[in-house]
């Protein structure tokens, strides 16, 4: 008995089981919106949303490639919820990281299309607008004193029209179809190279978008958890002021944490929209992948690695809600799934402390240095 | 110039209000980052009123009925960030962040299982037309038209200047902002104050949600949210160092640099100037950003926000 409580205790596993139930109840929440929109076809509708493209199980080819195509969409937002997350570590809430991949969107496409760059220019022209974008907001924030939520915000709207100005233009945009030119007929010199396509059902958009993700991943873990430069990001982000004491540079951190994470997020841009998988087209409203990654980077746990699995799952949710009936639902039923996961996720603290109660109430004295050590041990994930 | 007048009396309106929803619930300790999802929600119950009133009411039911039901939406939907941030302590950017997703993707959901059922599955689009409404709203005179929703605003205006300055539940409110632990000490309820401060921003955006879509447009696409009002609130209420008189006066401000984007096309040397109309779009973020830059320094927050009010806590 002692052994499973402290099986439970770990706070590896309680974060795995919070964000498992997360997932579970908001699934079972848009179960209940299924039944209150549409009650004959609840059930159907969701089984349509899990099983999802596996409906092709038949035909090893086609399946094949339709998980190519989803891993292709999944790697962006993994890379948005990586940019995120690694703010998040030094306490910097990056909501800009929607406007960094808009700006990485703008270089990259304008790079290929409009200047004709190889992929390879293409991406450092990506990330380093994106560092631009985060640059602006590490500047507003150390040496101004604004709240980088508000100047994130402010930035993905100048992102979003310097984005349909640039983009919108003549020389990247097909003006009769209102959508990007194709890459692979205008530079096919931009496009990446491709990556196992041939194990994808020879689908032409798998790159190497995919393993660069998961190098990105394992990079920030490293970084986070053995060097300096992670020690004193997340000191930082643990206060600021004692920070400052122990003789670390908190301006020039807070710059840094968000140069890195808009470059995380304009490199995720490029590894999407040079692939040629979609066209960019003129947008009304902000990219919806750097909020997404906000819903994924929490449900991953804060760690690098339940960040992939997260996303994973997201990309899998959303992609589920146009397998949904269209005479009886929408499919943004699923954005709506994946907005209340990330409500839910706010509840996450509540929870760990709920089932970390029981041994308090046990043993009295030793009881809260006990749980205070556990707490810090949780967040160095 | 009357047009640019007309549109920035209806966009400061907007802005005041949403800009004190946010005040209220910051100075009683609670960051609303989720005041653009309320205003979403606001604006959705307003517009299904609007839409659904029998033609044979007055003007003054509809008007009543509308921000009744938008001040209702308002205040519900707040109440998602009351539960999580005040009773189950959770992060408040997070929760204020999901508020927003939540908003869009319901509204769209909404908004278009309503379309489809009331035109028997013909009309699968989250478009709202409401004119019948928004011409209730509409006050002719003979250079302006002046819109209800103003005088709404500005009785709103007022009615928070009094109570922020003038009662004991103010002054208790702003006391929970900077020092709960203090004011808990005194007897006052700390979760009472801050569920009071996050009702009444919900009150206030889901006001101004309402104000935002039926102002200037008798149609709707719900899939847009409310396009960052409720983020050009807040800077308009730090800017307004979180005092209504002064978050009224930016707010005007703001609101000048907003319509030039809806009215530039009128005016005949903003529209000779070689500049897309993006770029019009453009300036009140750019000006909030630059006006944050300088103002953000010496700026006075309540010192509590943020934090979740633990009673054991030293």
């Amino acid at each position: 008995m002692g052994e499973k409580i402290s099986f439970f205790r770990r706070p590896a596993v309680q974060t795995i089981i919070a964000s498992i139930l997360c997932a579970v109840l908001g699934i079972f929440i848009g179960y209940i919106i299924l039944l209150t929109m549409n009650a004959e076809h609840a059930t159907e509708g969701m089984q349509a949303i899990i099983t999802n493209f596996f409906k092709f199980s038949g035909n090893s080819t086609v399946l094949m490639k339709y998980m190519g195509s989803f891993l292709v969409k999944s790697m962006p937002l993994i890379l948005c919820a990586e940019a995120i997350l690694f703010a998040y570590k030094a306490g910097l809430f990056n909501i800009g990281a929607a406007g960094q991949y808009t700006v990485g969107i703008i270089a990259s496409l304008y790079c290929s299309l409009a200047l004709g760059w190889n992929w390879f220019l293409c991406v450092v022209a990506a990330i380093a607008a994106g560092a631009l974008w985060g640059f602006m907001a590490g500047l507003l924030k150390a040496y101004f004193n604004v709240n980088e939520v508000i100047a994130g915000i402010m930035l993905n709207w100048i992102g979003l029209y310097l984005c349909n100005i640039i983009i919108g233009g003549e020389k990247c945009m097909n003006q009769t179809k209102s959508e990007t030119f194709d890459i692979v007929s205008v530079n096919p010199s931009a496009i990446l190279p491709g990556f196992i396509q041939d194990f994808f059902g020879g689908n032409k958009y798998t790159t190497i978008a995919i393993p660069a993700t998961i190098i990105i991943a394992i990079a920030i873990l490293v970084v986070l958890n053995k060097t300096t430069f992670g020690y004193e990001l997340k000191a930082t982000g643990h206060n600021k002021e004692a920070a400052k004491y122990a003789g670390m540079n908190a301006k020039r951190n807070i710059i840094l944490t968000l140069v890195i994470s808009g470059a995380i997020s304009g490199f995720a841009a490029s590894q999407f929209y040079l692939t040629g998988m979609e066209h960019y087209t003129i947008s009304a409203s902000v990219p919806g992948m750097g909020f997404s990654g906000i819903a994924v980077a929490f449900l991953g746990g804060l760690h690098p690695i339940g960040t992939i699995f997260a996303g994973l799952f997201v990309e899998y949710i959303t992609l589920g809600g146009q397998y949904l009936n269209t005479n009886y639902y929408n499919p943004q039923v699923a954005d709506l799934v994946i907005a209340i996961i990330i409500y839910l996720c706010g509840f996450v603290l509540f929870f760990k402390t709920l089932v970390n109660r029981p041994a308090k109430v046990k043993v009295n004295a030793n009881a809260e240095p006990a749980t205070k050590s556990a707490k810090a041990e949780e967040k160095e994930v | 110039m009357a047009l640019l007048i007309q549109y920035t009396l209806i966009s400061s309106a907007v802005l005041i209000l949403v800009a004190l929803g946010g005040m209220f619930s910051e100075r009683s300790g609670i960051i609303n980052l989720g005041l653009e999802g309320i205003m979403v929600f606001g604006a959705m119950a307003g517009a299904m009123v609007m839409v659904l009133v029998p033609e044979n009411w007055p003007k003054a039911a509809i008007i009543v009925c509308t921000l009744c039901a938008a001040a209702i939406a308002g205040m519900l939907s707040s109440l998602l960030i009351a539960v999580a941030c005040i009773n189950f302590k959770a992060d408040q950017t997070l929760v204020g962040t999901a508020v927003n997703m939540l908003a869009t993707a319901a509204a769209t959901v909404i908004i278009k299982a309503f379309n489809t059922t009331r035109s028997h599955g013909s009309d699968f689009s989250a478009k709202l037309d409401y004119n019948r409404g928004y011409k209730a709203f509409i006050i002719h005179t003979s250079k302006i038209d002046f819109n209800w929703f103003e005088v709404v605003g500005l009785v709103l205006l007022v009615a928070a200047i009094v109570v922020f300055y003038k009662t004991k539940f103010a002054l208790r409110l702003r006391a929970c902002g900077e020092h709960p632990q203090a004011a808990d000490s005194v007897g006052i309820n700390v979760y009472a104050m801050r569920y009071a401060g996050v009702l009444i921003s919900g009150f206030l955006a889901g006001i101004g949600g309402i104000i935002y879509i039926a102002a200037a447009n008798s149609t709707w696409h719900f899939d847009y949210g409310v396009a960052g009002a409720g983020f050009l609130a807040l800077a308009v209420m730090i800017f307004g160092q979180w005092k209504p008189e002064r978050i009224a006066w930016s707010a005007i401000l703001f609101a000048v640099f907003r319509s030039l984007s809806n009215v530039y096309t009128a005016i005949g040397f903003l529209h000779a100037l070689p500049i897309s109309g993006t770029v019009y779009n453009m300036f009140p973020y750019i000006v909030s950003l630059i006006v944050l830059a300088f103002t953000s320094q010496n700026s006075r927050a309540p010192k509590a926000e943020g934090i979740p009010y633990d009673k054991g806590a030293r």
